[in-house]
């Protein structure tokens, strides 16, 4: 057999080069065009809304059409509230439908037709959540709250929380689990403690993913929470939240207004920011030297 | 003390595969006892039955007796008491990722609802110990995670792990062969320590290994027992044709 002799002519290490520039140029490339909208996005609300926002903005509830000033304080606090109202309906049912499809459904045609309603709720619409549960919570109570715009928003967190913690704990390695059960630990405590805890940190970015995603919807609130120029606290009455008076602002007919809407929705994206990034901040701290 | 195992005619199946035929055999207390067989020849599977763990496939299906001094696994009591009472160490290290060395250790304790500080102090540093893993690791027990060991003492912390529970019979399913010599070494005298406290069953496809470190060793094949005897006879003098072959290498 002939010995194959390896030689680098220039013409072949040429080539290589340039091949090795044109991946690298397209990757960069790709990763200029995902991040772009995101910063052009993020630079024209600074443009257009950071020159509104001042210690009013946060402190004080809107102005009457004709006087200038006000703030949006009442919005930004309906939207916690909301968001924290969505919270506690959705991380506890999505995460516990998670554990249903990956570690006691599997394979079961009950999981199926879960996993299925999961992913057809993902796309219903989310004006139509706001119907349903202007009919199941809005309608029989016979006003307007807070409460029925959080649990429209808990709702559509679901499916995302439910798909992702399934998704993460099918990729904790059987060999865990055996461990786990190998030590006489009860099925149960083997997947809260062990399989659910392996998998945390993948389950908290799906939760995230969900929170972010409701904190800007408007249409699930207009018939819920309404809405409310006014301060309230009250979760059996209408609330204001950020993306509904952005809104009402945005349509207004006065520049007074468009002004506020642009600084409201700058206060929106950074208050998603800001919470995405302390929630993982916090999480992951305790993690120990060598944990994947 | 470690506890003897008494098995008769255990059958085992996955789905429509019948894995384990008519299995007879007896372990005395304190002994190490090794499994040999080719691949596939249901050793695996013999000593999952020996702590139900061959039940949490959905498939799988037993009948048969296992004896464990004089508890009946399959009947007196639930798998979950089993496994606290039959330790297991598998094949591959699978340490708990997300906990650390000391975590790791007494998971089986914590997970049982234990809480005692002061004792799990005691039970980490005893059971490292007898893991001839604590002087390696006993500056970083609580910061470093079990899964930045090396791969040998990664085993050794899951039988630490196992042996925290104070287990009388620890099942030991080929736990050196994703190791290092040096490791495998290591884990080998630490069975001569360890059959002294326990019952061990070892699964091993390193017949060298069985003659070092057991006591009696089985002989496998195709889902049958085919001989059980003293390891030297069985290594010498073995009185079935099959074993023979076995060991001298004609196949497997």
């Amino acid at each position: 057999m002939a010995t194959t002799v390896y030689k680098t002519s220039p013409y072949n290490r040429i080539s290589r080069q340039l091949a090795d520039y044109a991946a690298s140029g397209l990757s960069i490339l790709s990763t200029v065009l995902v991040v772009a909208p995101l910063v052009a996005i993020f630079l024209y609300l600074v443009y257009k809304g950071a020159g509104s926002l001042n210690l009013a903005f946060f402190t004080q509830v809107p102005k009457p059409v004709g006087e200038s000033g006000g703030g949006m304080a009442n919005a930004i606090f309906g939207s916690a509230v909301l968001l924290l109202i969505g919270s506690v309906v959705g991380v506890p049912i999505g995460i516990a439908g998670g554990i249903f499809l990956a570690e006691f459904g599997r394979g079961s045609r009950l999981a199926n037709a879960v996993r299925f309603t999961a992913d057809v709720l993902n796309g219903v619409p989310s004006i139509v959540m706001g119907i349903s549960v202007y009919s199941l919570i809005v309608l029989p109570q016979k006003h307007f709250s807070a409460l029925s715009g959080g649990v429209a928003l808990g709702i559509m967190m679901i499916p995302t929380i439910t798909r992702t913690t399934e998704e993460m704990l099918l990729m904790v390695p059987n060999s865990i689990r055996e461990a786990a059960l190998g030590l006489g630990v009860p099925n149960w405590r083997s997947v809260l403690a062990i399989s659910l805890r392996t998998a945390s940190p993948g389950v908290i970015t799906g939760c995230m993913l969900a929170f972010a995603r409701v904190a800007g919807e408007t249409a699930p609130l207009l018939f819920t929470a309404f809405g409310n120029q006014f301060w309230s606290a009250d979760l059996n009455q209408p609330i204001a939240a950020l993306p509904l008076q952005i809104f009402v602002y945005a349509i207004s007919p006065y520049d007074e207004w468009h002004r506020l809407a642009w600084a409201g929705a700058l206060v929106l994206i950074v208050l998603i920011v800001v919470s995405v990034a302390l929630v993982r901040y916090v999480t992951s701290r305790g993690v120990l030297k060598g944990a994947s | 003390m470690g506890a003897g195992i008494q098995v008769t005619e255990l059958n085992a199946w996955y789905g429509a595969n019948h894995t384990l035929h008519d299995v007879n055999l007896n372990m005395p207390a304190n002994n190490a006892t090794a499994l040999i067989g080719p691949s596939g020849c249901g050793k695996s599977t013999f000593v999952r039955c020996l702590n139900r763990m061959h039940e949490t496939n959905p498939v799988a299906r037993v009948t048969g007796k296992v004896m464990i001094d004089d508890m009946d696994i399959y009947n007196d009591v639930s798998a979950v008491e089993v496994r606290r009472r039959v330790g297991m160490v598998f094949q591959r290290p699978n340490p708990f990722p997300t906990m650390s060395i000391y975590d790791n250790v007494v998971s089986g304790l914590r997970l049982n609802g234990f809480r005692n500080r002061r004792v799990m102090d005691e039970v980490v540093e005893r059971s490292l110990k007898d893991a001839a893993l604590f002087d390696e690791v006993k500056d970083d027990l609580k910061k470093k995670s079990g899964a930045s060991l090396s791969g040998g003492q990664q085993q050794r912390l899951c039988i630490a792990r196992a042996l925290a529970v104070d287990p009388e019979v620890l099942l030991m399913d080929e736990p050196a062969s994703a190791l290092d010599p040096v490791s495998t070494a290591k884990i080998e005298d630490l069975i001569f320590q360890l059959k002294t406290q326990y019952t061990i069953v070892i699964v091993t496809h390193n017949m060298q290994q069985a003659a070092r470190v057991a006591e009696n060793t089985g002989f496998f094949l195709n889902g049958k027992m085919i001989e059980f005897d003293a390891t030297h006879k069985i290594f010498t003098n073995p009185s079935d044709k099959r074993t023979e072959d076995y060991i001298t290498g004609r196949f497997g």
